[in-house]
């Protein structure tokens, strides 16, 4: 392989990769808050692209990506008030099956709204066969606003989970549900914004990512199982073993093409997630200890 | 201040308190004891709103706590220091400490570094450790923290369940001291304890619990010298300080 072939595929899996860290961090969000896998993650990253490209023919597209993240939060806020919320006794695996089951209900929907053709944003600046030089490779630039959207949301989460007084409530139910409901935290409240936070960020990253790796009803899927391999091989729960995962998932992806076929590309991702779940079920980077003070 | 009146609570099917009634005063050390599934933890929990009552009223400060849901309730001043201590385990000590301070009204947040100060002057070993995980403290300094998160909001009653369980003798000493001296500081104390010595020798009153009833109350000489406490609670004391 040239050296230049080589980063060309690094360049690739790096833009993957970083997809498929923001939806690990979706899971984690959600799962840190509640204990369940939110079966719908991948969902989001869908609306993101499709409801952007259908509001890009009325307005700006700065406008338009806006208004898609925005209305996806409130998908996301929706699915926890009127699902979650209402379960009568909540177990992990009731909230889990719920999930699956507006997973289902949202791509139907999508179906019936945009049908079953490929879609996809243009290139925020550009076309597909502008390039800029980075050292010996050539890129989009498209993916510098993916790689760079995705870095930015990262650093900030970080940032919000650490440093604001409401990341810290929100990490205080995560730690401890009884805990935080004595120090007066509304729990539920705490849900909710879990949910709008995971789908805000889902969404943005369908929309930047939509002009390389098009938008279509069912598109979620694929992703939502990449990112589950990265929040396990990261460890769950935990954000920056997903960028590690993220990363590390894009880049073996992205090498895998130049052995197997390019149809296999899942296969690699499902055969990674079974390699993890026989070796280190807590991730590479998560820890039994921690593993075990969590439900699921 | 506190003021309960035919309080029925349990889980589910399982009526766990009879008809208990009981009141704290402003300014008091009110001792609950009883012996082992007597209901100790169920009261403070109903009382919390963590356990839901099914009959009866629970009045603090003029108002029916078991119309309130759990969260709402640390906001009117009526704070648990849990069984088992709770600690956010995952989080530094100082994190702790400020999550106890979120039932402050938002424009009182800006005490919060005052009411730090205080924490640390009565827990002087918290500010030690104030960047350490509370999950990696010794269980004496958990039981501060946990102590020292549920002042933060300068509530107007502490309840504590069991503050002194699994910590070695000296430890139970500083412990009881502390809630001495939140008395004399103006705190209300609710202190449940299996340490029934201890926990009457500094309470003014308390109310001794038999498979969720009180079956005795008084105060706390007069449990003291009780002939049927001595024989249940004061006989062999295994925690004994
Ligand atoms: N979450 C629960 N679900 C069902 N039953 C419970 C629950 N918690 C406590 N109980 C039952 O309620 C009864 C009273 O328990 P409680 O914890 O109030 O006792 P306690 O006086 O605090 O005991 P200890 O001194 O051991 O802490 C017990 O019979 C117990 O089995
Ligand atoms: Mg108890």
């Amino acid at each position: 392989m040239t050296s230049e072939l080589f980063l060309q595929y690094l360049v690739a899996g790096i833009t993957y990769g970083s997809i498929y860290t923001v939806v690990a961090i979706g899971f984690n969000i959600i799962y840190n808050t509640t204990g369940i896998i939110n079966f719908s993650q991948g969902e989001f990253v869908m609306l993101g692209g499709m409801v952007a490209i259908t509001l890009h023919n009325f307005m700006a597209l700065p406008l338009a990506i806006l208004l898609a993240v925005l209305i996806t939060m409130a998908v996301g806020a929706a699915i926890e008030m009127l699902f979650i919320r209402r379960l009568r006794s909540p177990s992990v695996l009731r909230m889990i099956i719920v999930t699956i089951g507006v997973s289902i209900l949202i791509r139907e929907v999508a179906l019936h709204l945009w049908g079953s053709g490929v879609r996809s944003l243009p290139y925020f600046i550009g076309n597909e066969i502008t390039t800029i030089k980075l050292g010996p490779v050539f890129v989009s630039p498209q993916v510098l606003w993916v790689v760079g959207t995705c870095l930015v949301m990262v650093v900030l989460l970080l940032l919000f989970f650490q440093a604001t007084s409401l990341g810290r409530e929100m990490r205080a139910c995560a730690a401890n549900r009884v805990a935080a409901v004595l120090c007066g935290i509304e729990t539920r409240n705490m849900v909710t914004l879990s949910f709008v936070l995971s789908a805000g960020i889902g969404a943005l990253a369908g929309a930047v990512v939509s002009p390389i790796t098009y938008s279509q009803y069912d598109n979620g899927t694929g992703l939502a199982i990449k990112g589950f391999t990265v929040a396990i091989l990261g460890g769950l729960g935990n954000s920056l073993g997903a960028v590690a995962g993220g990363l590390l998932l894009g880049v073996v992806e992205a090498f895998s093409v130049s052995v197997v076929p390019l149809a296999f590309q899942d296969a690699v991702a499902i055969a990674v997630l079974l390699l993890i779940l026989f070796v280190r079920p807590h991730g590479l980077f998560g820890s039994g200890a921690t593993a075990a003070m969590k439900e699921f | 201040m506190l003021k309960i009146r035919n309080l029925e609570a349990g889980y589910g099917k399982l009526r766990v308190l009879r008809k208990v009634s009981m009141h704290v005063s402003a300014g008091e050390i009110v001792a609950i004891i009883g012996a082992n599934g007597s209901g100790k933890t169920t009261l403070l929990g109903a009382i919390s709103g963590l356990v839901g009552a099914t009959s009866g009223e629970i009045r603090f400060q003029d108002e029916d706590l078991t119309l309130l849901s759990a969260s709402r309730i640390p906001a009117r001043g009526c704070v648990l220091v849990p069984e088992g201590r709770q600690v956010f385990a995952a989080m530094t000590v100082e994190e702790n400490l400020l999550l106890g301070g979120h039932p402050l009204a938002r424009e009182k947040r800006g005490e919060l570094d005052g009411l730090l100060a205080h924490q640390y002057e009565l827990f002087p070993i918290l500010r030690e450790r104030r960047k350490q995980l509370a999950g990696t403290l010794s269980g004496g300094e958990q039981q501060m923290l946990a102590m020292g998160r549920a002042l933060m909001s300068r509530p107007s009653l502490v309840m504590m369940d069991e503050p002194s369980t699994g910590l070695a003798p000296l430890i139970v000493r500083d412990i009881f001291a502390i809630i001495a001296r939140l008395r004399q500081e103006g705190n209300t104390v609710l202190l449940v304890e299996q340490n029934a010595k201890a926990a009457l020798a500094i309470a003014d009153r308390g109310y001794v619990l038999e498979t969720g009833k009180v079956i005795i109350q008084g105060p706390a000489e007069d449990l003291l010298a009780n002939r049927d406490v001595q024989r249940a609670y004061l006989g062999r004391e295994k925690l004994e300080g």
